[in-house]
């Protein structure tokens, strides 16, 4: 099963990779991993994504609560929750190329944010799913570079992770 | 009045109330050797490898409450101390090494002597830190202290550069210590609580089953009392045993891989298990599908919810202190004026008493040749069950914790979750200078002590009083079991060759050695070693090279599938 986890913690050189280190030296799957320091500097936050039975992710986030630099750790997919990714592709826009890329950017509520005489870069927000679906909508080929961001997560309705 | 890193460091550890540090000096940690020269409160002791020093820390913080301090140079200081980090770890032992760092300046740029320190040893630590400005010195040695000690014990390391150690500021070591993300758990929930009670209140076939985790919180005392008024039958892991005492008739002896056959045979077949302070370690409960397939109750108290159905799953789990929570459960059980099925109970120690009946540590007591159980019953019987006993790692191992019954905890010093070779002789070290006076027995064998040989130099420089009981088979025992069991008797490479005449090694570096080779002989040298009160005394005993440890699980088969002696 795929989870979000959310992770709260210190703004401190090296928190990162104790965290990475920690997955490796278990096992554990990343899918995505995405951090940022939060309004209050002296705070991380991460979202990774992995896949895990329940045993193993419950053991996921016991791991990560035990690190020192931790400060909390939530599965959010244990409740409803928003999931965004950020992707930045350049794709090939030639001749009648040009409108059937825009159109299906239009579609996908993509940007274009970059447009030179052969390509356009595109910007899409979205679930991974989304951005997934928007790459096997374009033809292969035509795919030039793409850059994704991860996703990070939040709680749905009131639920807040805050210190 | 400002003051210089180094000068820092030392005011920390009187602060901390640390008598020894144990160390091995070198350029990146010179300011800090030169302020230790300049006092006379914190005592440092010379090791002779960094392997040495992180051991005897290790074995100062087993036998002791309290926490270990190694102090190391920067790169080859500090990956020589790496084993003993990890070894500290693997069994939660508090204890905190410093290290020296290249200069700030230099870091990155693959300085002399540099190394990643933070980036090596963070997978073996709790925690670790790399301090780079000399005004978070002092906090920071604080909190290496406290998270050591706190919570599920461990090692931390605190890497500081050289140029912090010169650098100045203004010193005050800081009372207490807050971390917003670190709150290790003490009491344990209260409705769990009363869960287990229910439980251990209707049990027909009860079992208990502690391990490290009841030394690590000094808790043997109320374990003891808990069992005693329960009426179960107990047993401990390697890592538990003198928490409950060897030689009360509830006592089934250590469970697990090389556990007696009562033992594993409750554990299996019992209907309510209350684990406390032990891991499930694979070593301990066989494959963990089998010790599944049968249906019991499991209660399981641990400071560390990580521990909790890790490799097992738990019906009542209870994270908390050890000691507390015990407390807590005999309240309870003593407020519910808790009467034990007695006719249930009664049937249950008869089954047990059948599977005592198998005498499953029996070994051939009129051998011509030195038998290694014999020695270490002799042991056990010389120094009355009131030594302090280190090992290393091997047959040797398992038989002195099967024949040396511990009354007390703190008592069996030993590498269980690394397996640490080289461990035994610098560990009694560190009990030494932890309890003087009092009688320290290093249990080895001829291809473990050879690992870290050089620290009889350090003996002999502090005059520490170490009896040294070398069974020498000649072979890496339990390599050469193994390849028996299950290689088809190929014994590649677990031949001892080439081995120097133990006797005139322990001469030279100014020790007493004695030889044994008849069995008649054994009692008669321990006794002449025990009464040399301020001599190291290595004895070597010639013992028989074909000797198994048994009972035996085998890795991947279930608990009660035991190879027995008699069955060969
Ligand atoms: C050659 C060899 C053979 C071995 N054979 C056996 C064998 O036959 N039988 C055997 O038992 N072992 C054996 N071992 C040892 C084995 O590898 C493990 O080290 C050992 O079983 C673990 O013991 P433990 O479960 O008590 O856990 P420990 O490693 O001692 O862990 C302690 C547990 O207690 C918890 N804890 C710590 N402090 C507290 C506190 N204050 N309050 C509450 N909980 C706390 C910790 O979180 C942890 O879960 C062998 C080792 C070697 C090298
Ligand atoms: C540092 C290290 N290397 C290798 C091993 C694997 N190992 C476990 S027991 C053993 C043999 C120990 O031989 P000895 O010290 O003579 O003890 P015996 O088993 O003969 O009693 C070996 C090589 C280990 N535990 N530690
Ligand atoms: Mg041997």
């Amino acid at each position: 099963m795929r989870h979000i986890i959310s992770i709260m913690l210190e703004n401190e050189p090296g928190a990162l990779s104790r965290v990475a280190g920690l997955f490796s030296a278990r096992g554990y799957n990343i899918e995505t991993l995405t951090v940022a320091p939060t309004e209050d500097e002296s705070l991380s936050r991460m979202t990774i994504v992995t896949t895990g039975s329940d045993d193993v992710v419950e053991q996921i986030t016991k791991q990560l609560n035990k690190l020192v630099e931790v400060v909390k750790v939530v599965d959010l997919s244990e409740a409803a929750h928003i999931e965004r990714e950020l992707m930045l592709i350049k794709v090939r826009a030639m001749g009648k190329e040009r409108e059937e890329v825009k159109r299906m950017s239009d579609i996908f509520r993509g940007r274009i944010i970059d447009v030179t005489e052969n390509t356009y870069t595109i910007e899409l927000t979205g679930t991974g799913a989304k951005l997934d679906a928007f790459i096997q909508a374009l033809e292969h080929s035509a795919i030039l570079e793409t850059v994704r961001t991860g996703a990070s997560g939040i709680g749905r309705g009131e639920r807040v992770l805050k210190v | 009045m400002e003051l210089t890193g180094a000068e820092i460091v030392v005011k920390c550890l009187e602060a901390e109330g640390v008598e020894y540090v144990f160390g091995y000096p070198g350029g990146a940690v010179l300011f800090i050797y030169d302020e230790l020269f300049k006092q006379d409160k914190v005592k440092h002791i010379l090791v002779r490898h960094e392997q040495g020093a992180t051991h005897a820390a290790d074995g100062y913080s087993r036998s002791s409450d309290k926490v270990g301090v190694a102090l190391v140079t920067s790169g080859p200081g500090v990956t020589n101390a790496v084993t003993g980090i990890a070894t500290a770890y693997m069994d939660s032992i508090p204890m905190v090494i410093i290290s020296g760092q290249v200069p700030t300046h230099a870091i990155g740029l693959d300085a002399f002597q540099e190394c990643d320190t933070v980036g090596i040893t963070r997978p073996c630590v709790k925690h670790n830190f790399l301090v780079k400005d000399v005004k978070d010195l002092a906090l920071t040695i604080k909190k290496a202290f406290y998270l050591a000690r706190t919570g599920r014990p461990g090692p931390v390391l605190v890497d500081i550069p050289k140029d912090v150690t010169s650098a100045k500021c203004p010193f005050e070591y800081p009372a207490t210590v807050t971390m917003r993300s670190y709150n290790p758990v003490v009491k344990g929930h209260p409705g769990q609580i009363k869960k287990a009670v229910q439980l251990l209140t209707e049990a027909k076939r009860p079992m208990v089953y502690t391990g490290g985790g009841v030394i690590l919180s000094d808790a043997s005392k109320q374990l003891t009392k808990f069992v005693k008024m329960l009426g179960f039958p107990c047993t401990n892991t390697l890592m538990g045993l003198g928490g409950y005492p060897a030689t009360d008739p509830q006592f089934l002896g250590m469970l697990g891989m090389h556990g007696t056959y009562e033992a594993n045979m409750a554990m299996q077949n019992c209907d309510v298990l209350l684990a406390v302070g032990a891991r499930f370690d694979d070593r301990v409960i066989g494959n963990p599908a089998d010790f599944a397939q049968v249906q019991r109750k499991i209660i399981h108290i641990d400071i560390d919810p990580s521990s909790i159905s890790k490799r097992v799953k738990v019906d009542v789990p209870i994270v908390g202190n050890v000691s507390d929570v015990l407390e807590e459960l005999s309240r309870q059980l003593e407020a519910a004026a808790y009467k034990p099925n007695q006719k249930a109970l009664s049937a249950w120690w008869s089954q047990i008493g059948l599977w005592k009946s198998k005498d499953c540590l029996k070994y051939d007591k009129k051998s011509k040749i030195i038998k290694p159980q014999f020695v270490l019953e002799r042991l056990y019987e010389i120094t009355k069950g009131d030594a302090f006993v280190t090992s290393d790692v091997g047959q040797h191992q398992m038989w002195a914790a099967q024949f040396y019954k511990f009354d007390k905890p703190r008592r069996w010093i030993n590498s269980g979750g690394l397996g640490t070779m080289g461990f035994g002789l610098p560990a009694a070290m560190g009990v030494q200078f932890a309890n003087p006076g009092a009688t320290v027995a290093c249990v080895t064998g001829e291809a473990s002590i050879q690992m870290c040989i050089q620290e009889l130099s350090t003996c002999k420089q502090y005059r520490l009083p170490i009896k040294i009981v070398n069974l020498n088979n000649k072979y890496m025992g339990m390599v050469r079991q193994w390849q028996q069991f299950f290689h088809g008797n190929r014994y590649s490479e677990s031949y001892m060759d080439a081995l120097p005449d133990f006797v005139k090694l322990a001469e030279s570096y100014g020790h007493v050695g004695i030889k044994v080779e008849e069995p008649g002989d054994v009692e008669a040298a321990l006794k002449e070693a025990f009464k040399r009160k301020n001599d190291l005394v290595f004895l070597d005993f010639v013992t028989d090279q074909t000797e198994n440890v048994y009972p035996m699980v085998q890795g991947g088969k279930g608990l009660t599938e035991m190879i027995l002696a008699e069955e060969l």
